[in-house]
Formats: C-alpha cells, structure tokens, sequence
C-alpha cells in the first residue's frame, strides 16, 4: 500500500478532509471519495474537457491534476454552480435552447463558459468557439451549445 | 510495479535533494499536462513525483530592463495573459497559444512543453528563435544551455539525471525587433503541428536585417535552429531574393517522416511557405517597433 496523503481541500465552499494516494487524480476523488459525481471521467487525458473544474480560478482538466496538488486549494464544479433551486442562466439557456442531448460532456462545457464569461462578458460566436474547443460534444454537432451560451451571455449582460 | 510517493519541496536545493535521493527514480511535475497521462498510461513509472510549483523561483515571470525571466512551471494562460511579455514577444505568445486547450494552458508550462521532448512543440520553436537560455539546476549546481541544445530527438532531452530547468532567460529586444510562430494544422484548435517555424528579426534604423534567428518544428527528430536560414536574411533587406534564399534554406535542413498528418514531401514544401509567411509577420512587427 502507497502512503497515503491527508488532504484538505475546500469545494463549492464546503471544506472536505480525505485520504488520497500519490497518484489518485481529482476527477477521481471528486467522484468516489466525494461523491460529488456531476464532474464525468470522459477521456481521462486532457482531451474531451467532460471533467472541466475551476480550481483556484483558472479552468482545468480535474484528471490531469493530482489530488494532492488540491491541498489548501479551492475547487468549484458544476455541484456548486446553481444557487439553491435557481439555476445558472448558463444552465437555464442550455435547457431552454437544447444545449445538451445525452449530457456527460454538459457540467464541463458549463464550468468551461462559466469561466469564459467571467473572463470576457460579451463574447463573440468565434471567441467563445475557440474557447470551448478543449470541450468535446459527440451529439449536438455543437452549435446549440455555443447559441445556448450566447444567449446565457446576452442575459447576464442585463440586454 | 513500486509504490510512487509524492513530494513537493518549497526550495530549489530540496527539491534537487530529493531528485538525487531518488537515484534516477525521480520524475519532475511541472503543470501534468503530459506527465499524468504517462503516468497513468503506465509509461513512466517513477519512485518519486517530485512537484515543483510550490518552489518561487520555477512560478515568477519578471522584466528587468527589458529581458524577461520566466519559471519553467508557469503556466501558459499566465504567459499569454501577460499583456507586456505579450508586448515584447508576441511570436513566443502565439506558440504557447497554440498549445492545447483552455484547460490544458491553465496547467502547461513552456518547461514542460520543452522537457516532454516532442519533436511538434508548439512554444519551442519561438523560444528557440527569441534566443532563450535554459536555467538548469541539478547536483552539479547551477548552469546554461541555449534552449535549441535542450531537446535531442523524439522524447529525449539534455537535462541529466537530477538536474531540471528552473527558468528561461530571454534578451532585451533591440529596436525594430519582431518575431512570429506559424503552424500549419488540418484544425484551427487541438492539433498537433504538421509544420511549425518561428522567426525572430531585428533590423537597423535602414531596414537591413542585422539579426536573424529561425526554427523549425514537426519537420526532423527535434525542433531545429536554422542558422542557414538566418544567415540568408541577415544583412539584406529581406528582399524577395533574400526570402526566397530562407525557403531554400528552411527546406534544406527538413528531415521529416511521413505520417497521417502529412507525407515527407508535402511536409518540406510547406516548411517554406510557413516560413515565408511567419518572416513577412515577424518583418511587420519589426518595422512597428
């Protein structure tokens, strides 16, 4: 048995303790440690962003970050994202408009456009393209998700 | 299979400490983006992950007179984010760009894009062209390499057993300095370089070229410097006889395979053209400043 790393990590605000190994990824102590299961495992290497966290504010991939690099970190996934009963407009524009269909890559392109709209308020249909582009949808052929974020960044803006 | 354990030291000398300790067993992680999908892919197998984020030295970005140091772990979003490093060298902003996703940049590092070894690195050709040197620390101490010396084939490097980069120190520009990173990709986004050529100019107050450094990526075992391809521009007024002398020059040092991305043909002919187009950027950048 690998010794095993006691660490302190705050999600969605909410400070949790736990036990990891060396090599434990958080995508996989967010799941089955934390049985916070909104993040999906799709790839497992960077590639289809269906794991997409914030962590200390900037977008990442939670399987290519250890668990333990989270010690003393905050994280926010999808879990966090609506305030009680009232959903995001992110996520109210994609139910509205069909941004998703078999949904496992949706909390990762949400997280992802959440941090987008953080970032640029008003972006354009190219700029948000490319900045979805670490997310992979096989269903939707993408464009309702990047109308479906559009829209959600029209309503934010208060227009 | 041994039990990997998980280290990371907040100093330079602990974590050369722990890389000797390990005996050869020790593997840097720098921003994971390619050593957790080795490790899990069970490619690599160390005894000790030796994290180095927590060490000041291998995060901070700073400008002193106008040479740049960056940490070997900082993140891409935090370079290209970085509107006076931007600024100064937009060619090394538009590799490191061009490396993965969002994600991905949040995490990545020109160190690690570097140490990986791969013969496609997107923030390597710039680096090399911009002239950069490599801090490197190890138990031999401290020394220089220029970053073009790093990388010796497919996944291999110079960095020797113990040793890691720390930093990359990169010149003051000149006046009338410009440099520019062109690859050629099937998609926009999420590729990996068929061809990749950065170029770094400098000309006189008369337009004469008077430095000149060019690189090229995704067309030998390892990114390249091509001093012949400088040479061509340097002392012209990067005429059209002078750019035509680069793109015979850029071709003739293309040692490329074929694969499913391009054949070796179609990889040499449009090494020149990327490198015609990245020189004319370079040369409207230079003329700018």
């Amino acid at each position: 048995m690998a010794k095993k790393s006691h660490v302190t990590t705050t999600v969605n605000g909410d400070e949790y303790e736990y036990l990891c190994e060396p090599g434990q990824t958080l995508v996989d102590v967010l799941r089955n440690e934390l049985e916070l299961t909104g993040t999906k495992e799709g790839c497992s290497t960077g590639d289809c962003g269906a794991c997409s966290v914030i962590l200390d504010g900037e977008l990442v991939c939670s399987c290519l970050v250890l668990a333990v690099e989270t010690d003393g970190k905050s994280v926010a996934t999808i879990e966090g994202m609506a305030a009680g009963d009232q959903l995001h407009p992110l996520q109210r524009n994609f139910l509205e408009l069909n941004g998703l269909q078999c949904g496992i890559c949706t909390p990762g392109v949400l997280i992802a456009a959440k941090a987008l709209l953080e970032r640029n308020p008003d972006p354009t249909e190219i700029e948000t393209r490319f900045w979805l582009a670490g997310n992979l949808c096989r269903c939707t052929g993408y464009d309702k998700i990047v109308r479906s974020v559009m829209a959600a960044a029209e309503e934010m803006r208060g227009a | 299979m041994t039990e990997m354990s998980y280290e990371a030291p907040s100093t330079l000398v602990a974590a050369v400490a722990l890389l000797a300790g390990a005996d050869g067993g020790g593997k840097i992680l720098a921003g994971g983006t390619d050593v957790l999908v080795q490790l899990h892919a069970e490619m690599i197998d160390p005894d000790v992950l030796v994290d180095i984020k927590n060490i000041p030295e291998v995060r901070a970005m700073s400008e002193n007179g106008g040479a740049w140091q960056v940490g070997a772990a900082v993140p891409g979003m935090q370079i290209i984010d970085d509107a006076d490093f931007a600024d100064a060298w937009p060619g090394v902003c538009e590799g490191v760009a061009l490396i993965g996703s969002v994600q991905v940049k949040a995490r990545a590092s020109i160190g690690g894009n570097l140490c990986n070894g791969s013969p496609a690195a997107d923030s390597v050709p710039a680096i090399i062209a911009a002239g950069a040197v490599a801090m490197i620390i190890g138990p031999g101490g401290s020394r220089e390499d220029a970053v073009e010396n790093i990388i010796t084939g497919p996944g291999k490097t110079s960095i020797g057993n113990g040793e890691f980069i720390v930093s990359f120190g990169f010149p003051k520009r000149p006046a009338h300095s410009g440099d520019c990173y062109l690859r050629l990709t099937p998609r926009t986004e999420m590729d990996i370089a068929v061809v990749g050529v950065g170029i770094n100019i400098t000309l006189d107050d008369a337009g004469t070229c008077i430095a000149a450094r060019v690189a090229v990526c995704a067309v030998a075992p390892r990114p390249l410097l091509v001093a012949d391809a400088a040479d061509a521009l340097i002392g012209t007024t990067v005429d059209a006889g002078a750019v035509e002398n680069m793109i015979a020059a850029v071709r003739a040092a293309c040692d490329p395979i074929s694969d499913k991305r391009g054949t070796k043909e179609y990889r040499i002919k449009t090494a020149g053209v990327i490198a015609r187009r990245a020189l004319e950027k370079a040369l409207e950048r230079a003329k700018a400043n």
